[in-house]
């Protein structure tokens, strides 16, 4: 039997799916095992004041040399499951780049013209952007590998069962060199804004456990105690969500220039337009929170939050369901 | 202190995180009573904080979101006549608070302008600020250094006095893009350095950049119009106001400001997926090729795609649609020519099933109105009704209904070119009168009925034979196979024609947004210290620390750069922290 390139394609999608899906219970048993090794630390020193949080034993977080440390959040680096976790995350992100490379070919064109190929395309990213602050900018953020691989999972799979089209060729209006750098920019920052949610509901987590911790009363110990402080998640958030910020205002400017090549106007108020244009207002909110006195940590997080819905919104709600000129989905 | 001594601290408003003002929150209570300056002052001040911008951002972002769940005016006028039909109780009430013009609403208006002034407000103390900020001298030396975010101690290198050292110190600074300045303090001298005022630079551009842009699309709408207009292959349009099927000027528009150039539609290729099977029929290209003159000179041949306006006499030229224009002649019992035209028929779905109005105003009895259905490639359904199976001219067929008696035309009111008022006109064929509608293929002709006279389906394609008359054959003669139908029905382009003189402002602007957020957010605004501290047992050792000003993770790296740069790295390799809350360090115990 001869296979095309897309049906190959195919087969990779499903395989990197069964990858991501061992990789997201080796994460979640990795968090497990954060919340037996917290709470046997916790017995192990139990002069140490429950306040305090006890550091990764990453090897980028210089905190784990402190003598004073228990013992638990050194053994920690070594998790077997998170080595697992990163290892199958690795295989199938390359599983997942083989989709997308073939189904590109198999098109004959860049393979995000289409919502099927948008979430494939999307999601690579979203794994991308997590590898490499992992692997190259060498953040441990490893501890967001269950909600990673889990939206990548959950996404993947909405997108292969619900979303799929055959490689046809793009209509005239998608025929531009707009569509390889828009498109492929948004994505980018829906990937970034990805992490930088997670990391803002974990700051949110984090925080309440703070807060529970500064009024004396016992913490349950979960792999929050295993994690960086609320302060810390709440920089790395901004970070990466400035970054996605950037992006999404090049996004919004590069549409505006292609609007105005293919429908003659550069913003029109779309329905697409509409939700970008909110997307970015919401996270120039997050930004202006950061630097308001009163609203620098849970609020800003939660806006933070509130621009990653938004963005997930605009991926599927009104994608499928709104009517207007961005009718790309392909469905 | 004054603005003078510390650059930047007041700079931003009071409620900035980073600002020493006072919380207003936290001004005593016992205030003596505002008057009305005062009033108007704080309400300024109010309307100026961080906080306020911060909301009025957040309420923006919920006041675009109707506009994407109701149809707009702007955008989707038809959507909106559809939405009064579906919901004739509901949409008096939605239009009452301007839904269905969410974006020119009085309170979306509102909120933004709001949001503006505030933004100009903020803008106009900080540009001034900023200016005073990059003339004034560094700020004093800070007394404990300890206590600073990356702060670490170098023994003073051997032989090598204090002086020197601060003076290498500064030069080192200078050299590393710092504005430095020597201070001495109880006889230990020291260097205040400070840099990155690019930063707020960067961000001044961006916000200024942001009422730019509100400006120039402001200016744009008001001088700038836009127009549709369809043409048929072998028509020519000039850009005159007349000339356009529909017309939007801006506010300030005078039609002196059209160029009244020459467009002609040569021919519109239309390119359709054959291969893939699962996209057959799709469109792959569609090009117009069009021919435009000025008023003295030569004919240009040019083209216009989807993608690819075209740019000509201070307009640009959009493809938006295409369609089919059947070349429809129609013949009086006299057998004189009292109607011939290609007549655009708009399509109605992705094959291109098209529908097309004729109206004969005068040479007949009484008027004569036609309603038309156009089928590139016909195809029958079987309910027996006829639609088009592919976007293309494999077997084009035209089908028409005969309307007779007053088309309302006559009193001068507008009406639509493609649509007929059927409340005063009889119907003649088709529908329930018992009469067939005429079909024909093109190149054939029909009897009218009640031996009105004749119409024809004019076959345009190059060396056409001339029209044949299927009233008497059987209307299914097999001449349909092998024949080529491709060149034998006129297609047209429709046009959108605008001009807008602020775009390229609006882009400059836009740019430096991009720039300005960019400088903004990753150049670190940052001070730094270098010290030489005399110890009570007389030792003298250096100390560096740093301060943040906004966010900059970088900093306490920078600091023991510095120091290992300038005095060689820590004796005991002390672990100076490299985490990540940089700006709020003060705390940060050193392990
Ligand atoms: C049209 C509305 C506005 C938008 C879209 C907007 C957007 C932004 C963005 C994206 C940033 C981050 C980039 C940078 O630092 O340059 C920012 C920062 C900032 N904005 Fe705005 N802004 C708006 C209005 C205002 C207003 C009215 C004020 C004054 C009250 C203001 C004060 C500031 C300040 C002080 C910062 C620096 C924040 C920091 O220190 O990190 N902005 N703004």
């Amino acid at each position: 039997m001869q296979l095309t390139l897309d049906e190959i394609s195919i087969l990779c999608v499903y395989s990197a799916m069964v990858v991501y899906a061992i990789a997201f219970i080796a994460f979640s048993i990795d968090l497990a095992r954060r919340s037996a090794a917290a709470t046997a630390a916790a017995d192990a020193a139990a002069r140490v004041e429950v306040k305090e949080t006890v550091a990764v034993g990453a090897p980028s977080s210089p905190r784990s040399a402190g003598a004073a440390k228990p013992a638990a959040s050194v053994a920690y680096g070594r998790s077997p499951s998170l080595r697992v976790g990163v290892a199958m995350t690795v295989l199938a992100w390359i599983l997942h780049l083989s989709a997308d490379v073939l189904r590109g070919l198999a098109a004959g064109r860049v393979p995000w013209a289409n919502m099927y190929e948008f979430a494939l395309t999307g999601t690579l990213i979203i794994t991308t952007v997590f590898l490499v602050v992992l692997v190259v900018v060498k953040q441990d953020l490893r501890f967001l590998g269950t909600f990673i691989t889990g939206l990548v999972l959950v996404l993947l799979g909405i997108a292969a069962l619900n979303f799929y089209v055959s490689p046809i060729p793009l209509p005239p209006a998608l025929q531009s060199v707009w569509l390889v750098i828009h498109v492929f920019v948004a994505s980018a920052s829906v990937g970034l804004f990805a992490l930088g949610f997670a990391l803002s509901v974990v700051q949110l987590m984090q925080a309440r456990r703070e807060s529970i911790a500064a009024t004396a009363k016992a913490v349950k110990l979960t792999f929050l105690a295993t994690l960086p402080d609320s302060v810390t998640l709440e920089n790395l958030a901004y970070r990466i969500n400035i970054i996605g910020f950037i992006m999404w205002t090049f996004t919004l400017m590069a549409g505006s220039i292609w609007a105005e090549k293919a429908w003659g106007r550069y913003w029109g108020w779309d329905t697409k337009e509409v939700w970008t244009f909110i997307i970015w207002v919401v996270y120039a909110g997050y930004i202006h929170a950061r630097a308001t006195r009163g609203w620098r940590g849970s609020r800003s997080a939660w806006l933070a939050i509130i621009g990653f819905s938004t963005v997930l919104f605009n991926f599927t709600v009104v994608n499928l369901f709104f009517k207007g000129l961005h009718a790309y989905s392909g469905l | 202190m004054s603005p003078q001594s510390d650059p930047g601290a007041p700079s931003r408003p009071a409620d900035h995180i980073d600002s020493t003002e006072a919380d207003p929150g936290e001004t005593p209570v016992n205030q003596p009573k505002l008057g009305f300056v005062g009033w108007l002052r704080f309400a300024w001040r109010q309307l100026t904080s961080m906080r306020t911008a911060l909301l009025l951002l957040l309420l923006l972002a919920i006041a675009a979101v109707p506009g994407s769940l109701v149809p707009q005016r702007s955008s989707d006028p038809n959507g909106v006549t559809q939405y009064f039909d579906d919901n004739p109780r509901l949409a008096p009430i939605l239009d009452g608070v301007q839904m269905f013009d969410v974006y020119t609403s009085v309170w979306f208006s509102a909120i933004y302008l709001l949001l503006f002034v505030s933004l100009i407000g903020c803008i106009i103390p900080r540009t001034k600020h900023h200016f005073e900020a990059l003339r004034a001298r560094p700020p004093r030396t800070p007394v404990r250094l300890s206590r600073l975010a990356g702060y670490t101690e170098r023994a003073l290198p051997e032989g090598e006095t204090a002086a020197a050292a601060i003076d290498s110190a500064a030069k080192q600074l200078r050299q590393s893009g710092y504005r430095v300045e020597q201070y001495e303090l109880r006889g230990e001298p020291s260097v205040s350095a400070e840099r990155g005022y690019l930063r707020e630079t960067g961000n001044l551009v961006f916000h200024s950049a942001l009422v730019g842009v509100l400006v120039a699309v402001g200016f744009g709408g008001g001088f700038g119009f836009s127009g549709q207009r369809v043409i048929v292959e072998g028509q020519t349009f000039v850009n005159t106001l007349a000339a356009y099927d529909s017309f939007n000027p801006g506010r300030f528009f005078t039609d002196t400001r059209l160029t009244p150039y020459r467009l002609s539609l040569e021919s519109l290729d239309a390119v359709y997926e054959t291969r893939n099977q699962d996209a057959i029929g799709q469109p792959i290209d569609f090009t117009a090729h069009v021919t435009v003159q000025g008023q003295d000179g030569e004919p240009e041949d040019r083209t216009v795609k989807v993608n690819e306006p075209l740019y000509t006499h201070g307009t640009d030229v959009y493809l938006l649609g295409n369609g089919y224009a059947p070349t429809i002649t129609v013949k009086n019992a006299e057998g004189d020519v009292v109607f011939t035209d290609a007549v655009p028929f708009l399509p109605q779905d992705a094959n291109l099933t098209s529908i097309g109005v004729v109206k004969v105003p005068d040479g007949m009895p009484e008027q004569l109105g036609m309603v038309g259905f156009f089928y590139p490639t016909q195809t029958e359904l079987t309910s027996g009704a006829y639609t088009s199976s592919y976007p293309d001219l494999i077997l084009p067929v035209l089908t028409l209904n005969v309307y007779e008696g007053d088309l309302g035309i006559d009193d001068g009111t507008p009406t639509s070119v493609y649509s007929l008022d059927t409340s005063t006109l009889e119907q003649l064929t088709g529908g329930k009168t018992g009469v067939d509608s005429i079909e024909l293929k093109p190149g054939e002709t029909a009897e009218l009925p009640n031996g009105l006279g004749t119409v024809t389906f004019d076959d345009v394609s190059p060396g056409a034979a001339p029209a044949v008359d299927v009233s008497d054959t059987d209307a299914d003669s097999a001449d349909a196979e092998g024949r080529n139908y491709a060149q034998s029905v006129s297609r047209f382009a429709s046009f959108d024609i605008h001009h807008d003189p602020t775009q390229m402002w609006v882009l400059a602007f836009a740019a430096l947004i991009l720039g300005g957020l960019l400088v903004s957010l990753f150049v670190p605004r940052r001070r730094m210290w270098v010290k030489a501290v005399t110890k009570p047992d007389g030792r003298v050792v250096l100390e560096y620390a740093a301060l943040a000003r906004g966010e900059d993770p970088g900093l306490e790296d920078a600091v023991t750069g510095f120091a290992d740069k300038h005095a060689g790295p820590a004796a005991s390799a002390r672990s100076t922290s490299n985490s990540n809350s940089a700006a709020d360090a003060p705390e940060k115990s050193s392990t």
